[in-house]
């Protein structure tokens, strides 16, 4: 009386436990924050240290969709692969058919259509994916969205995905304010302080990519992200001042 | 039929566009890209049609080119002004035909060719403007909309499909205004003629456009004059003038004159 076997079955209260499983996939995978500014949105993930004789190109969770769009995603690496192709050929075809980028919205849509699919048809397994997708429409507004294995999508300020997840949201949801996103570097901090609360060993296990609107997409170097986190260590350092003074 | 499978499957729909391209490097080199991005299932659209003689050829349907449809983009938007002769060889089957196809609110289509093809996939490309507009909580474009008809007719090219349409609306982007037919040619541009009496259409409008900044009641003159000339001089074209002002708010029907009246105006006015 196993209800998790086939896809297609609900149990008698109501699960997909092949979906809950999916879910579970994610939580195990790296983490990923997304935040999304006034003019900029940016995404960070973990980065796993890499074997000596590993070439650490070749692991790249942000991945470009198209000029305006890109994502991380959170889960089974090689599933991620698929979907990725699947909405890179998307964006393409809808440049051919409608003569315009795709919105942000758009697309999640399709990536989520595309994870549903495969929770209702038989002897297929859900997507182990959450993603976080973010961009900027066509006419300029930035965006955060973000989907699971069940083909759900949500619109976000500033969202986690993967390992410890739960501990990043608490922090993004006591930091984060509406004023700072006006600045890009504060949105870029934040981003950046998130992942840092549960990244070991500081800005080395950090990959970045930042979106200004009308300009694609930039993941920054190693020396960049130093800086950011030398100068949030500085700020930790004069608040903490402040309150021994206090 | 092919009908069928167009109406049932979710066609042209982007997200079917996605599932068919992938893995096609080979296909690229082949001509049924078109046709395999249509209907979930793979069937083939090599319906033959049921006119062919025994030896194979196949005989041509009669269709009534006879036509003048005009538009044109203004600064104001685009006048659109078609005429409402139907004719069968020498025989005039109608002077009230419709010939500018109301898509939706902001967007028409004029019709030129034949009068069941340009009506039947204009009609088909208003459901699918309107479940774009569903879709994506926004007005389609009136690129995306032509390029959607230019898509749907191709699948059918060389099939005996004739429609020459002119895809008249205003979008974000301003006015737009495209030129769609049966053989596949899509092609934006500020100003069209199509039909038996295009040239003499073309002969008013291109001298009456030379002043820039055309006021609406000037534009809605010009192309009525056009429709008249071109009614004028060729036989096939004739009954009313229909005007119709695409604007930023949509589009309104301004006049239906009769020809002959204008005739009687216009002789009066060079008196």
């Amino acid at each position: 009386m196993s209800y998790d076997r086939a896809i297609t079955v609900f149990s008698p209260d109501g699960h997909l436990f092949q979906v809950e499983y999916a879910q579970e996939a994610v939580k195990k995978g790296s983490t990923a924050v997304g935040v999304r500014g006034k003019n900029v949105v940016v995404l960070g993930v973990e980065k796993k240290t890499v074997a000596k004789l590993q070439d650490d190109r070749t692991v790249r969770k942000i991945c470009a969709l198209d000029d305006n769009v890109f994502m991380a995603f959170a889960g089974l690496t090689a599933d991620a692969r698929i979907v990725v192709n699947r909405a890179r050929v998307e964006c393409q075809s809808h440049r051919l058919t409608v003569e315009d980028p795709v919105t942000v919205e758009y697309i999640t849509r399709f990536i989520s259509s595309i994870k549903q699919r495969y929770t209702q048809s038989s002897g297929r397994r859900p997507f182990g994916i959450s993603s976080l997708i973010v961009g900027f429409d066509f006419d300029g507004t930035p965006h955060l969205y973000q989907t699971d294995p069940s083909g759900t999508y949500h619109a976000w300020k500033a969202n986690a995905i993967g390992r410890s997840a739960k501990t990043v949201r608490e922090f993004l949801e006591k930091n984060y304010k509406e004023e700072h996103m006006e600045s890009d570097t504060d949105t870029i901090k934040l981003a950046i302080r998130a992942l840092l609360e549960v990244v070991q060993s500081g800005g080395k296990n950090i990959e970045l990519a930042i979106m200004k609107r009308d300009e694609s997409m930039k993941i920054l170097v190693q020396e960049e992200i130093e800086e950011y986190v030398t100068a949030i260590e500085k700020e930790k350092e004069e608040a903490e001042k402040q309150k021994k003074k206090t | 039929m092919a009908l069928a499978n167009v109406l049932q499957s979710e066609s042209v729909d982007f997200s079917n566009y996605g599932r068919k391209c992938r893995g096609f490097t080979s296909s690229l080199y082949e001509t049924e890209l078109g046709l395999e991005s249509v209907g979930g299932d793979n069937l083939s659209f090599a319906v033959r049609t049921a006119c062919s003689d025994g030896d194979g050829s196949e005989r041509k349907i009669q269709f009534l080119h006879g036509t003048t449809t005009l538009a044109f983009k203004f600064q104001h938007g685009v006048i659109v002004a078609v005429d409402s002769r139907a004719t069968a060889g020498a025989y005039i089957a109608s002077q009230t035909v419709k010939k500018v196809i109301e898509i939706n609110p902001y967007l028409l289509g004029t019709m030129a060719g034949g009068a069941a093809d340009c009506s039947f996939w204009e009609r088909l490309l208003a459901r699918q403007c309107r479940v774009y507009e569903l879709r994506n909580k926004e007005r389609i474009s009136v690129a995306a909309a032509s390029k959607l008809l230019a898509n749907m007719v191709y699948q059918y090219k060389g099939m005996g499909l004739s429609m020459g349409t002119m895809v008249c609306g205003w979008d974000k982007t301003g006015p737009g205004l495209y030129y769609v037919d049966s053989e596949g040619n899509r092609v934006c541009g500020d100003l069209f003629a199509v039909g038996s009496g295009s040239m003499y259409a073309y002969g008013i409008v291109d001298s009456g456009l030379k002043q820039k900044d055309l006021t609406v009641e000037e534009a809605c003159d010009l192309g009525c004059r056009a429709i008249y000339q071109a009614t004028y001089r060729d036989a096939y074209s004739g009954g009313q003038v229909n005007l119709y002002h695409v604007h930023s708010e949509g589009w309104n029907r301004v006049s239906q004159s009769d020809v002959l009246l204008l005739h009687q105006q216009y002789q009066a006015e060079k008196a």
